[in-house]
């Protein structure tokens, strides 16, 4: 019988939507859970998960490790995970976790493979990742003995809701030894937004070069803010300067899973649809009825933007209204 | 200081993937086989650290099909890498394999004061090998990296979630690897592409790095072509029409509203 960790992130003092997602998918497959959290409140955090079957639950709610040193984490997480026995390595595809797990993985001497779009776990573990920007997919078999680490992306599996009560105990992970670290970070910058992170947003709108000038941008952000979605861009007004590089999708930009991408003014070049086809539902707003994003999307609009997008945020406000 | 870069060579973006009968992988016959975007932002940040006197020389790593891998090794020449070492390896590697082979072939060059990596390699997206190679080394490492400054120690700026950027120090030898951002990759100069042809790559095997009986950890298998997407539902109406039919649609047949 397999025993599964989960490593679950916390912001604002809460566990993410990932973490629910992969207690969700262990919960359901009956497997032996434990769940560990790194941070500043992560015990308060993870004594909430109640009703998820949880048989055990780690916290390092020090403040040591609330902002990322792979150094730190490493260590950390390597030693609780074999500590924990556990066989199997959940968590959730963000860029602390991408950045962190192949770290341990070398630790353990096993592998962590990132980005999966399809877990099993009922009846042994079973995982596909996409690979070649999308263009195909394949299983992962792991050959090692160690712990077998998948991170999954975002939005890719359903949450489920809590069922049952009782308390979860919530043992305490040793604060590092903060001597003879290589690794200090020196400060952190906070972006603008308070807007969900590209990676782990629902819903994106994003412009391109359809858009015509910086200033109209502007339109993107209006639709955006009535359905709550973040907002994304193409590499041609990332380059152009008229926005940030961290809202670039894309080959070079980020990969993105929502349920719903609305593409305005972008054309569909190969190394946009790379980072944004695994969308669940794509809709294209294009004037040229021939842009190759109308053989990704589910809806295309063919039709000026400039009329399109101002009439679809009066649509989105009168239906959330 | 020297500075190693790894590069990846990839699929070029444009290739059409066509799998094998066997779906064991991708048939590489008509792949057309650049270097991984992200390593020439590595490179021409070691190039540049060169000219500016930071660095005294960078060699560049690639693990690969020997015959193949050359020419992005020439590449990076050409871009002004000062030498290069090929390690001849099927190219079905794991990321652990690649980092242990990495690892050793560079213990086999000397001292070093940095290790530049590109942040993924967009053929399998893992974004594995830069930590794992790290690890295997016992340097500190940072990724997705998008500003670096070389001193005593090394500075980098790092994108994280939410825009929001992360100021991290590393004491050297550190392992760093690269976003876009970092800098405007040069093209090879046409003497720089004559100067690289004249170069001697060396070349190193698996055997000889005493790799050769090393266990992969993971192998991907039974690759699939996506399913086919529902052709798309193209809207009629003028723009006020089909805003509300695409509202309706969006709430009602999608359900993602
Ligand atoms: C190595 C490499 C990596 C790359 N990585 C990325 C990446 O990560 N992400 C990325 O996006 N690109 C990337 N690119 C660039 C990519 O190839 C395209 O150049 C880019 O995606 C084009 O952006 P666009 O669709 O906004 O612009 P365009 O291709 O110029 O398309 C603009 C679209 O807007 C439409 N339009 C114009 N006016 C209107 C109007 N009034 N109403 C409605 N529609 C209108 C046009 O019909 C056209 O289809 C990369 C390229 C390379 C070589
Ligand atoms: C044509 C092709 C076919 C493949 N077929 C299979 C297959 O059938 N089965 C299978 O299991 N896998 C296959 N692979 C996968 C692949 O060989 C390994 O999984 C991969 O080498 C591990 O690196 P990564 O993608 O994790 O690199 P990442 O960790 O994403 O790369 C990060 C950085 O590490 C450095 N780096 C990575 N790899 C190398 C390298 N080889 N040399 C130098 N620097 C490097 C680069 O600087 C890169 O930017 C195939 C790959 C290719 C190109």
């Amino acid at each position: 019988m397999s025993k599964v960790l989960i490593f679950a992130e916390i912001a604002d003092g809460k566990v993410k939507k990932g973490a629910f997602e992969l207690l969700t998918a262990a919960r359901s497959a009956s497997l032996s859970t434990q769940v560990l959290a790194l941070g500043t409140g992560s015990k308060a955090a993870l004594q909430t998960l109640s009703g998820w079957s949880i048989t055990e639950a780690f916290a390092g709610d020090n403040s040591a490790f609330n902002n990322y040193n792979p150094e730190v984490f490493a260590e950390t997480v390597a030693s609780a995970i074999k500590d924990s026995g556990a066989d199997i390595v959940l968590a959730s595809s963000s860029l602390l976790a991408r950045d962190l797990f192949p770290r341990v993985a070398a630790k353990l001497g096993s592998a962590a493979v990132s980005d999966c779009t399809d877990l099993t776990l009922a009846g042994g573990l079973k995982v596909r990742r996409p690979m070649y920007s999308g263009k195909c997919s394949a299983e992962v078999t792991f050959l090692a003995n160690g712990p077998k680490i998948v991170l999954m992306r975002a939005n890719q599996l359903p949450v489920g809701e809590p069922a049952g009560a009782g308390a979860v105990t919530v043992k305490d992970l040793p604060a590092p030894t903060a001597t003879g670290l290589r690794t200090l970070i020196k400060d952190i910058v906070k972006g603008a937004s308070g807007k969900l992170d590209l990676t782990e947003a629902n819903i994106i709108v994003s412009g391109g070069r359809g858009l015509k000038e910086a200033a109209n941008f502007k339109l993107v952000e209006d639709l955006a803010a009535t359905c709550g979605a973040t907002v994304g861009a193409s590499r041609a007004i990332v380059d152009a300067g008229w926005v940030s590089h961290s809202i670039q999708v894309g080959q070079t930009g980020k990969t993105v899973a929502p349920s719903l991408y609305i593409a305005i003014g972008i054309s569909g070049a190969i190394q946009h649809l790379a980072g944004m086809s695994g969308s669940k539902v794509i809709v294209a707003i294009n004037k040229d009825a021939n842009a190759p994003i109308f053989q990704k999307a589910s809806y295309g609009v063919v039709g000026d933007l400039f009329e399109v997008v101002p009439a679809l945020t009066q649509e989105f406000k009168t239906l959330f209204q | 200081m020297k500075i190693f870069v790894c590069v990846k060579q990839v699929p070029d973006t444009e290739t059409k993937i066509k799998l094998k009968a066997d779906a064991s992988g991708i048939d590489t016959a008509g792949v057309k086989w650049v270097m991984n975007p992200y390593d020439e932002y590595a490179v021409e940040e070691a190039v540049k650290a060169r000219e500016t006197g930071k660095a005294t020389s960078v060699t560049v790593f690639s693990v690969g099909p020997k015959s193949r891998i050359v020419e992005t090794l020439r590449t990076a020449l050409a871009m002004g890498a000062d030498e290069a070492v090929a390690i001849d390896a099927p190219e079905d590697l794991d990321s652990g394999l690649t980092a242990k082979a990495l690892a050793a072939a560079m213990k086999g060059e000397g001292e070093f004061g940095a290790v530049f990596t590109g942040k993924l390699a967009i053929d399998d997206n893992l974004s594995a090998v830069s930590q794992m190679l790290a690890e295997n080394l016992q340097i500190p490492h940072t990724t997705v990296v998008s500003k670096l400054e070389i001193g005593d120690s090394m500075v980098a700026e790092r994108e994280i979630e939410g825009g929001t950027k992360e100021i991290v120090q590393l004491s050297k030898p550190a392992l760093i690897g690269a976003n876009k951002g970092l800098n405007m990759p040069r093209y090879p100069s046409l003497p720089g592409i004559m100067k690289a042809k004249k170069k001697v790559i060396k070349e190193l095997t698996l055997d000889g790095l005493g790799l050769a009986s090393a266990q992969a950890a993971f192998k991907h298998t039974a690759f699939q072509l996506p399913a086919e997407k529902p052709p798309v539902k193209m809207l009629e109406g003028d723009a006020a029409a089909q805003s509300k039919t695409l509202a309706t649609l969006l709430r009602q047949e999608a359900k993602v509203l």
